[in-house]
């Protein structure tokens, strides 16, 4: 069973006796924290004690983590600390943590990508990503769980066993950066990184009832990034709220000489750029509305969303993206064609596990891989092999890169008419752990509303917009044009400014009384 | 689909179980990716990026890197400052 009532009750315990006032700083906004800082209310040692406590009475029942490091992160907050006392702070951020997922390399610290491949890697350098953190004085902190290289929509085909969605211990947090989602919503991180290839960001944000941000494609460096499919892939921010998402995605974004696919467009002051309010032009998917898996309180939330931009003076508009329907289709085909590729540097010969049992170099390649990877890769290898191999590349490779042409050619002809594009993040809320396991094409079909919008490279972020019949919190997806992630993050804050649904914690206490 | 002949493609050894589990379910998944075949995309370029990506070149200059020590600290075996291998050629 993996629902562990002991360590459930063991978790209440700790959190009765825990101090009062750190529930003030852990699920305080990065923003709340940033002021309390320049006031010198509190220190980033103070901050960070009370995310060490709080993850150490949560962790036994969520492991949102895979491992952190106590020691690195109070080194780093202690440093802060005089760097605040001495007015030198290297920015209004300086000495709060940010949860990393386990897929971006940090110097001298374990990297595994949820796989038993890299279970002894560490990572000789730091990503771009980290490197801007640092400079901005940020805490990094810990390693957050993910499905297997990324390849997951629920935290489950982790090597390292399953993350517990906080809002219940029965559903799964989303995934594949469902560590990430779960800690910040549990309080055990004020705001984390994720990486989204096909909504691994959005999605495990819509199922923990935070927000979380893919950026346009390029706008962020993947350099120290582990690559599962590289023309989809980005890092983004997942927060408390869309101000915060904003900060960090101003300290991350730009150019970098690392990465190839960085694009030299400037990086605006995002927070300044959220506050911006106008009457945005909102286009409605129809095809995402009128489909068959779209849960009916799903779609009575985001039927809401959609009146109060109405009631705002936002004209409303149905748009329709004719092909968007062979999205998730072409989708598995180019995601596991470029993970093909991309997971064959997993050898056995550099780094990475190796077969004690293999005796030449072949049985080294298809021995060490057999073992180090899990059940989820190795149908992906094998799918992206079948749509790249002699015979079938055209009819299916090929033709998944024509349908994402015209996926985009959609987007950019709606983009003619509206400014923003909305739409549920997911067809359902979290469902139960297991439920979907033993069937790979019905997890893949929770993807169904993401996938196109790293096939078209245009930003999306994920807010909570209500609850279900099972209080399981809802997301609302916002889609904007390509870097045009300063009026999609005003168009959210305006949002969320009138709602209340980011300000709702899980009651984590309570769960002892529901097993 | 011939999962024997792609796993071999893929250097990837699969037991009996994933075998039959990975050919099941691959034939879903293909049946449900078939919608492809319903587009027409006479005449349309493929993408390989969502945006156009250009070749971008830096000055050829020597940067820091890793040391010796840091390049091999990830290798399942070493050997006198080398990552050790299996034989690759049989001895003449």
């Amino acid at each position: 069973m993996r629902r562990n009532v002991k360590a459930v009750k063991s978790v209440c315990q700790k959190l009765s006796t825990m101090p009062k006032e750190n529930e003030m700083i852990y699920y305080q906004t990065l923003k709340d924290l940033s002021v309390a800082l320049q006031a010198g209310s509190l220190t980033p040692s103070r901050i960070m004690g009370a995310f060490i406590a709080r993850t150490k009475a949560t962790e036994a029942a969520l492991h949102s983590f895979i491992c952190y490091d106590e020691g690195s992160a109070l080194e780093q907050a202690e440093a802060a600390d005089l760097r605040w006392k001495s007015g030198k702070n290297l920015s209004p951020y300086d000495g709060v943590p940010i949860g990393i997922k386990d897929i971006i390399s940090v110097q001298g610290q374990p990297m595994t990508c949820g796989s038993r491949m890299l279970e002894n890697y560490i990572s000789p350098y730091d990503a771009t990503v980290i490197t801007k953190l640092r400079a901005a004085g940020m805490i990094i902190w810990g390693r957050l769980n993910m499905d297997e290289f990324a390849m997951g929509s629920s935290t489950e085909t982790s090597a390292f066993g399953p993350t517990q969605n906080p809002w219940n211990l029965e559903y799964v947090p989303g995934g594949s950066s469902g560590g990430s989602a779960a800690a910040v919503a549990a309080g055990q991180t004020c705001i984390a990184l994720g990486t989204d290839t096909g909504g691994s960001i959005r999605q495990p944000a819509a199922f923990c009832g935070i927000v979380g941000l893919k950026p346009t494609y390029g706008r962020v460096s993947r350099y120290g990034v582990t690559a599962f499919a590289s023309s989809l892939d980005q890092v983004g921010p997942i927060g408390r709220s869309v101000e915060d998402v904003a900060a960090v995605l101003s300290i991350i974004g730009g150019r970098d000489s690392h990465d190839s696919t960085s694009v030299d467009v400037p990086v605006e002051n995002y927070v300044h750029a959220s506050t911006c309010e106008k009457p945005w032009r909102v286009g409605v998917l129809s095809e995402f509305m009128e489909g068959g898996g779209l849960d009916g309180d799903v779609s009575a939330a985001i039927g809401r969303v959609v009146k109060f931009y109405e009631s705002q003076g936002c004209p409303i508009q149905p748009i329709s993206l004719p092909n968007v329907n062979a999205g998730l289709a072409a989708y598995y085909i180019i995601a596991t064609a470029e993970a093909f590729s991309n997971l064959a540097r997993f050898d056995g010969i550099r780094y990475g596990h190796r077969s004690k049992s293999a005796t030449d170099v072949a049985s080294v390649y298809s021995k060490s891989r057999a073992e180090g990877f899990g059940e989820e890769v190795k149908r992906r290898i094998i799918l992206g092999a079948f749509v790249l191999s002699g015979g079938f590349h055209d009819a299916y490779y090929t033709r998944a890169q024509k349908v994402r042409s015209l996926i985009r050619a959609d987007y950019m002809r709606a983009f003619d008419d509206v400014d923003i594009i909305l739409s549920p993040t997911a067809p359902t809320a979290a469902f139960h752990e297991t439920e979907k396991c033993e069937d790979p094409l019905a997890m893949y079909l929770n993807d169904v509303y993401t996938v196109t919008v790293n096939m078209a490279g245009l930003p999306g972020i994920s807010i909570p917009c209500g609850f279900d019949r099972n209080h399981m919190p809802i997301g609302v997806q916002l889609i904007g044009k390509p870097f045009g992630e300063g009026d999609l993050l005003a168009a959210a804050r305006f949002y969320e400014k009138s709602h209340d649904f980011h300000g709702q914690h899980p009651l984590l206490a309570d769960l002892a009384q529901t097993l | 689909m011939n999962v024997d002949a792609i796993a071999d493609l893929a250097r990837l050894d699969l037991t009996d179980g994933e075998r039959q589990r990975f050919a099941e379910q691959l034939e879903k998944i293909l049946d449900y990716i078939d919608v492809l075949q319903s587009i027409d995309v006479e005449g349309v370029e493929p993408s390989a990026h969502a945006f156009e990506v250009v070749n971008v070149w830096r000055r050829d200059m020597v940067e820091a890197s890793f040391s010796q020590e840091c390049a091999l600290r990830n290798a399942p075996e070493r050997e006198s400052g080398q990552i050790r291998v299996p034989k690759v050629v049989d001895d003449a």
